[in-house]
């Protein structure tokens, strides 16, 4: 890697005040440090650190989502083939669909979110910082693959403006930026975010794939259907009418929102969080724990009034985006609960709320965005009761001295 | 006895670890030396010049606010040279020693806390709140006493002590003079020496678990308006050296250790010599040399001298791998950490580690979660602590337990960061910060 060093070494000077592209000087500085590990040394306090640093942690956080990215690419193309009427298609065709079709929402998000952290960290004098590195990739995994190009530039653009940079940057923001992603897609843009036609590609990739849809297409999410379920029983079908079972869920063959349809990819991912440790257990279990109570607890009262409320608990889990938000929103630790107590309550009201919108709020089939966002606007509240108490305790060992 | 059980912290098992308790003689040593910014919460003002011969013992400086509070010299000779920095701030006062040997001898009938004032020993210890060299006029409510070091490479302070174990029961007969509440000796299992006076503790756990803060949080907490001493047991035995027979023992045996020594060693020298009387033979080119430990010590180079606590060197490479390609995606099973991240996880056994002091990453925000709490057994949190120094909120300072930390305290936390801030200095700030509000 010798030529590279040198390489660098030669460049630098342009880059730094004085210089041709000093304007660039951030990006120069996130490339170099991205290339080698800084030789810079400790001056004051510790003299040894540990090999861990954000890099690694949030690099990490990516290697997590790289099962529920890869199966989102294979599902997409899945879909897409059972709709245009090819189900005998070869899965590396549909998975080569997939990439094509998500492509350019990853390529979008990453140049339009590191584009803007780039700007932001130029104007402040600021080291680039690693935060987008994990958002650019949850952003195309969470909104429905029909989403318009120019729609995800403008959430994420939005996002990365409004719900982090002006807190401050990378670990620094209030709300997931992801989630605010989505939020703001969800409700700027209504009529694209849900319905037959936001979740199944349907047109040609690049060329690829081009058909016309069969007669008993029907692009709703199982969640979808469920909203307008009529009756007393409930009746699941997937892209071309066939029945589909909650195992089909929990495998992830259905349609939704491209990340978010295979349980079995997320607890991979959710394995990977937890054996490096990057995650809280304490937050994932518990967002698990309150979903499950929640929707046992509503499934003790089924109405066809509700019909979400006819699902068992384990259909809830597997069914919509919860799983994804247990594990990779939920367990943002930024703008999560930070004490070991506040992970309980934060995680356990997620899943609570999140079924809790579901089942009993018709406007909204998936609560678990919701459910997320307006947690972490509680996490602050949750974290400053449970340190009261230690401020408490300590003041009343104060006390007792006098 | 009680004994405490720590469940947080991390033992860091360093190569260049002890290998044998044999102690040698370290070489001559030119000049001596004492450094101010060993004591702190004491501002120098000298009482003696440059070319004046002094005994061992004499005092070299006292505090400006508190005048009983002296700093005596390590040996017998002449000052050569009182070195200013920035501001004229003194960084150290040398001494050349004469070889004559000669030391003051003080009148151990005295009162213990003016013969402690007058020795110099009283600097050795530490006070909590603010960690610093104790005011004279506050008695304190307890008084801690640690009686091994946890830290990593850290010598056995029991064996370190030897004989003079037999003037520990005497110094704590001299500080209970000094306290109406109790004396506690902090040691690990099985080193335990059972002292009338004293509550005698064992602590289990890894480092921290031999700081004296960590162990008065779990014995009994320090409180707003409270003082408590502590200090460490080679300080306890020389007390009771001194009012035993009158002098100072400014011997000090010192660990040398680290992957940077060609054979970690015990070595037998006197309080501020030069490192270079350590080191002997040893090759520290593009090596870190610090005395201390890996932890809390000081950066020092050859020509300096050896700084309080006078027990440890620790010497390791500056950078073991220079423009390290990616070692952010490293899958080196070399490449240390505590956390489950890197290969070197799923290697068996606890076998040394090599670290070099660079920093290996640029700092950031607070990401991760829990960090700081889990390497700080203390019912305190740590990171809320840490917010509300940087953002000097003083009443929350107080409400989140800053009396009963330690910069050394959070330094373990300070290798295990995530977001690579500088804890111990941020602490640092915090004390003197809330120090010069209160005072």
């Amino acid at each position: 890697m010798k030529f590279l060093r040198k390489y660098m070494d030669k460049i630098q000077p342009q880059f730094r005040p004085g210089g041709k592209l000093q304007k660039l000087e951030s990006v120069y500085d996130g490339m170099e440090s991205f290339l080698f590990t800084p030789n810079t040394t400790s001056h004051s306090g510790t003299h040894i650190h540990d090999g861990n640093d954000l890099k690694r942690t949030m690099i990490t956080v990516v290697v997590a989502l790289m099962p529920a990215l890869f199966f989102a690419m294979y599902n997409i193309g899945l879909q897409h083939y059972l709709a245009i009427g090819q189900p005998e298609t070869p899965w590396l065709t549909m998975w080569t669909f997939g990439l094509l079709a998500m492509l350019p929402v990853i390529v979008v998000s990453y140049v339009v979110g590191l584009g803007i952290e780039f700007i932001g960290a130029q104007i402040h004098h600021k080291e680039i910082q690693e935060g987008f590195l994990v958002t650019g990739i949850l952003i195309p995994l969470i909104v429905p693959i029909n989403t318009p190009l120019w729609m995800v530039a403008v959430a994420t653009a939005f996002a990365v403006i409004f719900a982090k940079e002006v807190f401050g940057g990378t670990g620094m923001n209030i709300f997931n930026v992801a989630l605010i992603t989505r939020a703001v897609l969800f409700f700027g843009y209504p009529s694209r975010m849900s319905g037959d036609e936001a979740f199944v590609k349907t047109d040609a990739a690049f060329g690829m794939g081009a058909g016309t849809t069969v007669d008993t297409f029907s692009g709703a999410t199982p969640l979808g259907q469920i909203a307008t379920n009529v009756g007393d029983s409930l009746s699941l079908h997937n892209v071309v009418g066939d029945p589909i079972t909650t195992c089909d869920a929990f495998m992830g063959t259905i349609a939704g929102s491209p990340g978010e349809t295979s349980m079995v990819a997320i607890l991979v991912g959710a394995a990977i969080l937890l054996v490096t440790g990057v995650a809280s257990w304490r937050v994932m279990c518990s967002v698990f724990a309150g979903g499950l109570a929640m929707a046992a607890l509503a499934g003790a009262f089924p109405s066809p009034t509700y019909p979400a409320s006819m699902l068992s608990p384990w259909a809830q889990l597997c069914y919509g985006g919860f799983a994804f938000a247990a594990v990779f929103m939920a367990t943002d630790p930024v703008t999560g609960a930070r004490t070991r107590v506040g992970q309980y309550i934060y995680g356990f009201l997620i899943g609570v709320f999140a079924i809790l919108i579901r089942i009993y709020n018709g406007g909204y089939p998936e609560g678990a965005m919701l459910a997320v966002l307006l947690m972490n606007a509680f996490a602050p509240l949750i974290d400053h009761c449970v340190v009261s108490f230690n401020i408490k305790r300590r003041m009343q060992r104060a006390g007792n001295k006098k | 006895m009680a004994n405490i059980k720590l469940k947080k912290g991390f033992d860091l098992i360093l190569k260049g670890q002890l290998t044998s308790d044999a102690i040698t003689p370290a070489n001559a040593s030119p000049t001596y030396a004492i450094v101010p910014d060993d004591f702190q919460g004491i501002v120098p003002r000298m009482d003696v010049k440059e070319g004046q011969s002094v005994q061992a013992g004499a005092t070299i400086y006292h505090d400006k606010n508190h005048e009983q509070i002296k700093v005596t010299a390590p040996v017998a000779g002449v000052v050569k040279e009182v070195r200013r920095g920035e501001r004229r701030k003194i960084e150290a006062i040398i001494i050349e020693p004469d070889g004559s040997g000669r030391q003051v001898t003080h009148d151990k009938t005295a009162p213990v806390k003016k013969l402690l004032l007058e020795s110099g020993l009283w600097v050795m210890m530490r006070q909590r709140p603010y960690d610093v060299v104790p005011a004279p006029d506050v008695a304190p409510r307890d008084i801690v006493v640690t009686c091994f070091d946890s830290a990593p490479l850290a010598p056995s302070l029991m064996h370190l002590l030897a004989d003079d174990v037999r003037y520990v029961a005497p110094g704590v007969k001299a500080l209970k003079e000094l306290t109406d509440g109790n004396v506690y000796l902090c040691f690990r299992p099985n080193e335990e020496i059972d002292i009338d006076d004293a509550q005698v503790m064992t602590v289990q756990g890894p480092h921290p678990a031999g700081n004296a803060g960590v162990q008065l949080a779990n014995i009994k907490p320090v409180n707003k308006g409270e003082v408590v001493w502590t200090l460490d047991v080679l300080t306890l035995a020389r007390i009771g050296k001194l009012v035993k027979t009158g002098v100072v023992d400014f011997d000090t045996i010192v660990a040398v250790t680290g992957e940077g020594v060609s054979t970690p060693r015990l070595l037998k020298a006197t309080m501020g010599c030069s490192i270079l009387s350590l080191l002997q033979d040893d090759n520290v080119h593009d090596m870190r040399i610090i005395s201390g430990n890996v932890l809390t010590g000081f950066k020092v180079n050859a020509e300096q001298w050896l700084r309080a606590p006078y027990r440890h060197i620790t010497v390791i490479p500056e950078v073991a791998q220079r423009d390290e390609f990616m070692g952010w995606a490293s899958l080196s099973p070399k490449r240390f950490s505590i956390y489950h991240l890197f290969t070197s996880w799923l290697t068996p056994g606890k076998k040394p580690v090599s670290l070099d002091a660079r920093i290996k990453g640029g700092e950031r925000a607070i990401v991760r979660l829990d960090e700081y709490d889990r390497m700080l057994p203390m019912d305190i949190y740590a990171e809320f602590l840490i917010k509300a120094i940087i953002a000097g909120d003083i009443e929350k300072m107080e409400q989140l337990g800053i009396y009963e930390v330690a910069p050394e305290d959070f330094a373990l936390a300070e290798y295990a960061d995530t977001s690579k801030l500088e804890l111990q200095r941020i602490v640092r700030q915090g004390l003197d910060k809330l120090r010069a509000e209160m005072e």
